[in-house]
């Protein structure tokens, strides 16, 4: 298990060597110039050449790369151009918020959609896994940002329950675990579970069919156990697949919120990202999307490895 | 009769959907304590069904049984709950036909083997772990204290079997039913297999029901054999008696289509057709359409059960016919 966890590690290099060049380049490949938006309309080519020069962006690529990597390896993102502030101390503040909000929205996504799928997988063709289907379906197609701005309307707007926007007072600085806080999250984070409600249930149902129509239930069944018995070797057996299912998942989650966060003005990495793109701030989405693209490596790298901790089948050597 | 281990009488299976089946008719069929039966027939003859109807294995939703089972005096169509988890695994187990697919892929073999032991004797888990052991040598499983820490695909196919047989012998059943267990296997392993099941029945003295197409491994395991035709048993006997004097034209085709004492080149006497497809209930002799014997008589109703022997029996018109040269 140990070699199998060093050699995984191993293989997560050149991932993030990749990464990092992907990162880098496609930051440049996109249109405008971040300077313009800094930049007096009336600066001489002079003034902008210094500029470029005083953001290292007058070098060429390669060297630009080198340099920013080098910087990375010291825990120095570069600063953002719109703000000045450094990158670093921006994106995991963002980071930390949107894992906040991820997390709450899987914490109420997983337990509902394997509950769900499992119902349905365990009734497989009744109503009620049509009714779960239907409830899945709907969850993964309805727009999500659509469905946070109706549940403003209905519970900020109409009802005055709950806040529809921002992080609770002191904003994203100082979480604390109150209601006065947490009343921010709801929300923001049950719009966040629809999709992965609708997903993980669907995924479940699949997984708990297939396993219940195995002949090895059978012969559960005829050695004497009983259903709760049965309940539980076929958790066993879905759980590794389930558990990547809901890795990945968690990986979209704190990346893919964008839309929510910008709904919700939640001061998480989507709506940083989304300001760093209009602003075409640099080192800021840089450093931004490479937070992210690491947390999906890591995730990925977690759920093998707990795969193989789990599942006898997966070789570990 | 009551030292019968078990009694089957007049049980109809009929699978409901979109179309019925009438997997099985009107079978009756009596075993006594350590008697070893082979129930012998084609694909689709219900051999299965009738196992897992013994179980109580069969979907109950999509399923309609009638008549009576009995195992030991206790009606198991009636156990419901606890009782029946008692009866399933503890009184009657079963060997399934693919190893592979019959043990849970992520438990170790002893876990499967101990938690049988443990629902059913209520002991702590390192004692079922014990018998877990103690079974694992019975099988004959080379090095069984690591073998007890493998998984089903760390094992060969026909280690995977002895796992299966030592499972379901764990609890010391007085009833074995045995599922072709021997067709996913080599052909050498297969000999393995069977003396194996031959040596543990003789050891625990259980009764067998032995599920097989091969009229060879029938032959070799069981003192007793009934041949299935479209879920209705066609004949029985004790195993002399069906190879030396077989009534049932079914039978006869059977034991002519055995590979054995066939000259290469010699065409081999395979019975034409094939089994009827069983949506509806059958109200003639259901292999009249391929028989060579058959005449208006027999599509006109269902044949007479002939007993010309105590315990001996034919479903047939011509039973008492001779033997056409062959």
């Amino acid at each position: 298990m140990f070699s199998y966890l060093l050699r995984r590690l191993i293989l997560v290099l050149p991932v993030a060597f990749g990464v990092s060049v992907i990162c880098f380049l496609l930051v440049q490949i996109a249109p405008g110039d971040p300077l313009t938006a800094i930049m007096p309309v009336d600066a001489t080519a002079e003034e902008q050449a210094a500029m470029r020069a005083a953001y290292g962006l007058d070098k060429p690529l390669p060297v630009q790369y080198a340099i920013w990597v080098g910087n990375l390896a010291q825990g120095d993102m570069g600063r953002s151009i719109a703000t000045g502030r450094p990158v670093a101390g921006e994106v995991f503040g963002a980071v930390q918020n949107s894992l906040l909000l991820a997390v709450s929205a899987a914490v109420i996504a997983f337990p509902i959609g394997i509950f769900l799928g499992f119902l349905a997988g365990y009734f497989r063709d009744s109503a009620l896994d049509k009714a779960v289907t239907a409830v899945s379906i709907a969850g993964v197609s309805v727009p999500n940002y659509w469905l946070g701005i109706v549940l403003v309307i209905i519970f900020s707007v109409n009802l005055g329950w709950l806040p529809s926007m921002g992080a609770g007072p002191g904003g994203s600085r100082d979480w604390s675990w109150n209601w006065e806080h947490m009343r921010h999250l709801v929300l923001p984070a049950v719009t966040l579970a629809v999709v992965p409600i609708g997903i993980v249930s669907r995924t479940v149902r699949a997984l708990s069919g297939d396993i219940l129509s195995m002949d090895f239930v059978q012969a559960l069944y005829a050695k004497g156990m009983t259903r709760f018995d049965v309940l539980i070797h076929v958790g066993r057996n879905a759980a590794a697949t389930a558990l990547s299912v809901m890795g990945l998942q968690l990986g979209y989650l704190l990346g893919g919120s964008i839309l929510i966060e910008t709904v919700f003005n939640w001061p998480g990495s989507g709506f940083l990202l989304s300001n760093a793109i209009f602003q075409r701030d640099l080192p800021l989405l840089q450093g931004t999307i490479l937070v992210l693209a690491l947390f999906f490596v890591a995730m990925n790298l977690i759920v093998d490895v707990a795969q193989a901790a789990i599942d006898p089948r997966i070789k570990r050597s | 009769m009551t030292d019968k281990l078990l009694e089957i009488d007049h049980l109809t299976v009929r699978f409901k959907g979109a179309r019925t089946i009438h997997a099985i008719n009107d079978l009756s069929l009596s075993l006594g304590e350590g008697e070893t039966l082979a129930l012998l027939g084609e694909s689709g003859s219900g051999k299965s069904v009738t196992l897992k109807a013994l179980l109580r294995l069969l979907p109950p939703k999509r399923t309609e049984i009638e008549g009576d089972i009995r195992v030991g005096g206790t009606d198991i169509l009636r156990l419901s709950g606890r009782s029946l988890q008692r009866y399933r695994g503890g009184d009657v187990s079963m060997v399934f036909q693919e190893p592979a697919l019959a043990l849970d892929p992520v438990y170790t073999v002893g876990a499967q083997i101990a938690e049988t032991v443990m629902r059913h004797k209520g002991v702590s888990r390192s004692e079922a772990m014990e018998v877990a052991l103690d079974m694992l040598k019975r099988v004959k499983i080379p090095s069984p204290e690591r073998r007890l820490q493998n998984y089903p695909h760390e094992l060969s196919g026909g280690m995977r079997q002895r796992v299966m047989i030592a499972l379901a012998l764990a609890c010391r059943p007085r009833l074995l039913l045995a599922d072709e267990p021997t067709t996913a296997l080599d052909a050498t392993v297969q000999i393995q297999i069977l003396l194996l099941l031959r040596e543990l029945q003789k050891e625990f003295g259980m009764g067998v029901i032995f599920v097989t197409h091969d009229i060879g491994v029938a032959v070799e395991i069981s003192e007793r054999i009934a041949v299935m035709y479209a879920g209705q048993i066609v004949e029985e006997g004790t195993t002399r008696e069906i190879i030396k004097d077989p009534r049932h034209p079914y039978t006869r085709g059977l034991l002519a289509a055995n590979l054995h004492d066939v000259a290469r080149g010699e065409r081999l006497a395979a019975i034409p057709g094939a089994p009827p497809a069983l949506e509806t209930r059958p109200a003639s002799c259901s292999f009249a359409p391929r028989c060579a014997l058959a005449g208006p008589d027999c599509r006109a109703g269902l044949p007479p059960v002939v007993t010309p022997a105590p315990r001996r029996r034919v479903a047939c018109l011509r039973a008492d016919e001779a033997v056409p040269a062959e």
